[in-house]
C-alpha cells in the first residue's frame, strides 16, 4: 500500500467520523431548536396576556380572548383517568405474561404489541362510530342509571356519547400494551433468583410478584407509567375524534372539553396573528410537559437499569 | 431492608384464593385487551372491504358530496411522503447510531445524545407538526408534501438511531476487533463488517420506524394537509395522504358516501402498516433463529 493511498483512507476514515458524529449531534440539536423555536413563536402570548394565559379560561377568537386553562385541565384529565384505566391491567397482564407457558405468552405478547402498532387515527375513527354511540345508547345510561352512580356529584347524568370519558378509554386502550410492554421486561430483569427464593420458602405467585419483584423494579414500573403518560399526553388524533371540542373545564365524566393537542389540530387552520402564536404557546406547554414526563421515565428506567450492573 | 417484619399470619386458603383471583383477573385484562383489538380490526376490515374496489383504489378523490370518490391520489400522496421521509431521516439516523455505538461509547456526549434521543422519542407527534409548520410551511408559503416528509422524518429519527446502536452493541467484540487487526479503517470495519452482520436487526428497527410514521396524522395536518386532486408538486401546494383522508371524511362530512370512503382508506392504513409489523417480525426471528 503506497503512503499517499494510507493518507487518504485515513482522511476518509476522518471524514466518516466526522460525519457520523455530526449526524449525532443533530439529534439534540433539533431538540433545542424545537423549544427555542416554539418559545420564540409563544414570545407575543407572554406580551399580551402574561401569565394570565395559563389561568384564563375564556376562548374567544372574536374578542381577542384566550386561556389556556381548559385546554390544560382536559389533557391532565384524560391523562389521569387514562392512567387509572389502564394501570391496572397493564400491570396485571405483564406479570401474567412473564411466567405463563412460553407458547401463549408469544402469542398474546404479538397480539399486544399489534395493538400498539394500530394507527392512532384509526382508533379516533373506531371511537367515532363504534364507541361513541355505544356509550350514548348503552354505557352511560348503564352506568348512571341502572348502577345508579349518577347520584354521585360529577360523575354525569345525560351524557352524548362523547367527551372525557369516553377519551380517556380510547387512551387507556392505546397505552395499555406500551406501559405492559415495559412492564414486561421490568419483570424480567428481576433475578431468577430472587423470584425462585420466594418461591422456595412458600410465597404463592401474587406474594412473589408483589412483594419481591415489584418492590425490585419499583423504578422500572414507574418509568413505564410514565411512558405511558406521555404518549396519553401528546395522543391527538384518537382524543380529537371522541373529546367534543369544547373549551371548557368539564363539569362531569361525560362532559365536553378539549385538550392541548386537539386544540392545537382543530384550530390551526385558521389561525393567523395572535391566535397562531396562542398555538405555539399551547405547543410550548404540551412539549415541556411531555418532555419533563419523558425524562422522568428515562431516569426511572436507567435506575432500574443500573441496579443490574446493566446500563 | 435489613429488619424483617414480622411474620403476619395469613390462612393458606386466601392465600391462595388471592393469587388465583389476580390470576382470573390477569386473564381478563388480556381478554378484554385482545378482544378490543380484535374488534376494531373487524370492523375496519367489514366496514372497508364493502367499499373497496379496483376504481375505488384507482380514481382520484373527488370534491365533497360527489359520488364514487376514489383514494387513489391519497394512496399516492401517503406513499411519496412516506417515502421522502424515509430518505430524509434514515442516513443520519444510521449515522448517528453507527458514532453512538462505536465512538460515543461510555463518553459524556454519548450519554447525553443517547439521553436527547430517549427524550425526543417521546415527544408528541403534534408538537413535531407544529414546528414544521413555523420552520418550513410560514416560511415557504404554503403547505407542501416536502414538509410532511421532513415532519415524519424528524419522527423516525430517534428511533432509527436507538435501534441502530442497539443493533451494533449486540455485534460481538471480537468481529470489531478482527477487522480492525486486518487493517481495516474504522469507516470500512463500521459500514462492511459491523453494520453488514447486523443488518436484519438493522432493517427491522427501519421498517418498524416507517410503519409507524405512514399511520401517523397529527403531524401532516400542520404540514401537507389534504387535497380531493392528485398530488402534483412534492415541494407546494398541499398534498393528498391517507391518514387526513380519514380524519376529513369522518369528522367534517355529513356524507354517508364519505364515511365508507374513510373506512375503505382505512383499512388500506391499517393493513399497510400492520403487514409491515408482522413482516418485519417474521424476518427478525428467522434471523435470530439461524444464528
Amino acid at each position: 500500500m503506497s503512503n499517499t493511498l494510507s493518507l487518504s483512507a485515513s482522511r476518509l476514515d476522518r471524514l466518516f467520523r466526522l460525519l457520523a458524529g455530526a449526524s449525532a449531534v443533530l439529534l439534540p440539536l433539533v431538540l433545542v431548536a424545537f423549544l427555542i423555536q416554539l418559545g420564540w413563536g409563544a414570545a407575543p402570548v407572554w406580551r399580551e396576556f402574561g401569565p394570565d394565559f395559563i389561568t384564563g379560561t375564556g376562548w374567544d377568537p372574536v374578542a381577542n380572548e384566550y386561556g389556556a386553562l381548559p385546554a390544560i385541565a382536559g389533557t391532565i384529565f384524560t391523562t389521569a383517568l387514562a392512567l387509572l384505566l389502564a394501570i391496572p391491567p397493564a400491570f396485571v397482564t405483564a406479570l401474567y405474561l412473564v411466567d405463563c407457558p412460553a407458547g401463549i405468552g408469544e402469542v398474546l405478547s404479538q397480539a399486544l404489541d399489534l395493538l400498539a402498532a394500530i394507527p392512532s387515527v384509526i382508533y379516533g375513527m373506531w371511537g367515532l362510530f363504534i364507541l361513541v354511540p355505544l356509550m350514548q345508547d348503552h354505557v352511560q345510561p348503564f352506568l348512571s342509571e341502572t348502577l345508579g352512580l349518577g347520584k354521585i356529584p360529577c360523575f354525569g347524568v345525560d351524557g352524548n356519547g362523547f367527551g372525557l370519558l369516553t377519551a380517556s378509554l380510547i387512551l387507556a386502550l392505546m397505552i395499555l400494551p406500551y406501559m405492559s410492554a415495559v412492564m414486561r421486561n421490568v419483570f424480567k430483569m428481576t433475578p431468577g433468583m430472587l423470584r425462585e427464593s420466594a418461591y422456595g420458602i412458600g410465597c404463592t405467585r401474587w406474594e412473589t410478584a408483589k412483594d419481591i419483584v415489584m418492590r425490585y423494579g419499583i423504578r422500572g414500573l414507574l418509568g413505564g407509567v410514565f411512558i405511558g403518560l406521555g404518549r396519553a399526553l401528546g395522543e391527538t388524533m384518537a382524543v380529537l375524534f371522541v373529546i367534543g371540542n369544547v373549551v371548557e373545564i368539564p363539569e362531569s365524566l361525560y362532559g365536553s372539553t378539549t385538550t392541548i393537542a386537539a386544540t392545537l389540530a382543530n384550530n390551526f387552520a385558521e389561525a393567523d396573528g395572535i391566535m397562531r402564536s396562542v398555538l405555539f404557546a399551547l405547543g410550548l406547554i404540551l412539549l415541556l410537559l411531555a418532555l419533563g414526563v419523558q425524562v422522568l421515565a428515562q431516569y426511572y428506567l436507567m435506575m432500574t437499569g443500573s441496579k443490574r450492573g446493566e446500563r | 431492608m435489613t429488619s424483617i417484619a414480622p411474620v403476619k399470619r395469613r390462612g393458606l386458603f386466601r392465600r391462595k384464593l388471592l393469587d388465583r383471583v389476580v390470576r382470573a383477573l390477569s386473564v381478563l385484562a388480556l381478554t378484554v385487551a385482545v378482544a378490543a383489538m380484535v374488534w376494531i380490526l373487524y370492523t375496519v376490515i367489514r366496514r372497508g372491504v364493502a367499499v373497496i374496489s379496483w376504481d375505488f383504489l384507482t380514481e382520484c378523490s373527488k370534491p365533497y358530496g360527489a359520488m364514487n370518490s376514489g383514494i387513489a391520489n391519497a394512496l399516492l400522496g401517503t406513499l411519496a411522503i412516506t417515502f421522502g421521509a424515509a430518505l430524509l431521516g434514515i442516513p443520519p439516523a444510521i449515522l448517528g447510531g453507527i458514532w453512538l455505538a462505536e465512538f460515543g461509547k461510555g463518553t459524556k456526549l454519548g450519554d447525553t445524545i443517547r439521553f436527547s434521543a430517549n427524550v425526543m422519542m417521546g415527544m408528541p407527534s403534534v408538537v413535531v407538526g407544529l414546528f414544521v409548520y413555523a420552520v418550513l410551511v410560514v416560511p415557504c408559503g404554503g403547505f407542501s408534501g416536502f414538509a410532511g416528509s421532513v415532519a415524519l422524518a424528524i419522527l423516525m429519527f430517534p428511533v432509527v438511531m436507538r435501534t441502530t446502536e442497539d443493533m451494533l452493541l449486540m455485534v460481538p467484540d471480537a468481529l470489531r476487533e478482527s477487522a480492525l487487526a486486518l487493517g481495516a479503517s474504522r469507516a470500512r470495519a463500521s459500514l462492511q463488517i459491523i453494520c453488514r452482520s447486523a443488518r436484519s436487526g438493522l432493517i427491522t428497527g427501519i421498517l418498524l420506524a416507517v410503519a409507524r410514521v405512514s399511520g401517523e396524522t397529527a403531524p401532516l395536518l400542520f404540514t401537507a394537509l389534504w387535497s380531493d386532486s392528485w398530488p402534483k408538486n412534492y415541494f407546494e401546494g398541499p398534498t393528498a395522504n391517507l391518514p387526513v383522508l380519514i380524519t376529513e371524511y369522518s369528522t367534517n362530512s355529513p356524507f354517508d358516501e364519505q364515511h365508507a370512503a374513510g373506512w375503505g382508506a382505512a383499512l388500506v392504513v391499517t393493513a399497510m402498516v400492520l403487514l409491515l409489523n408482522i413482516a418485519t417480525r417474521i424476518i427478525f426471528k428467522e434471523k435470530h433463529h439461524e444464528r
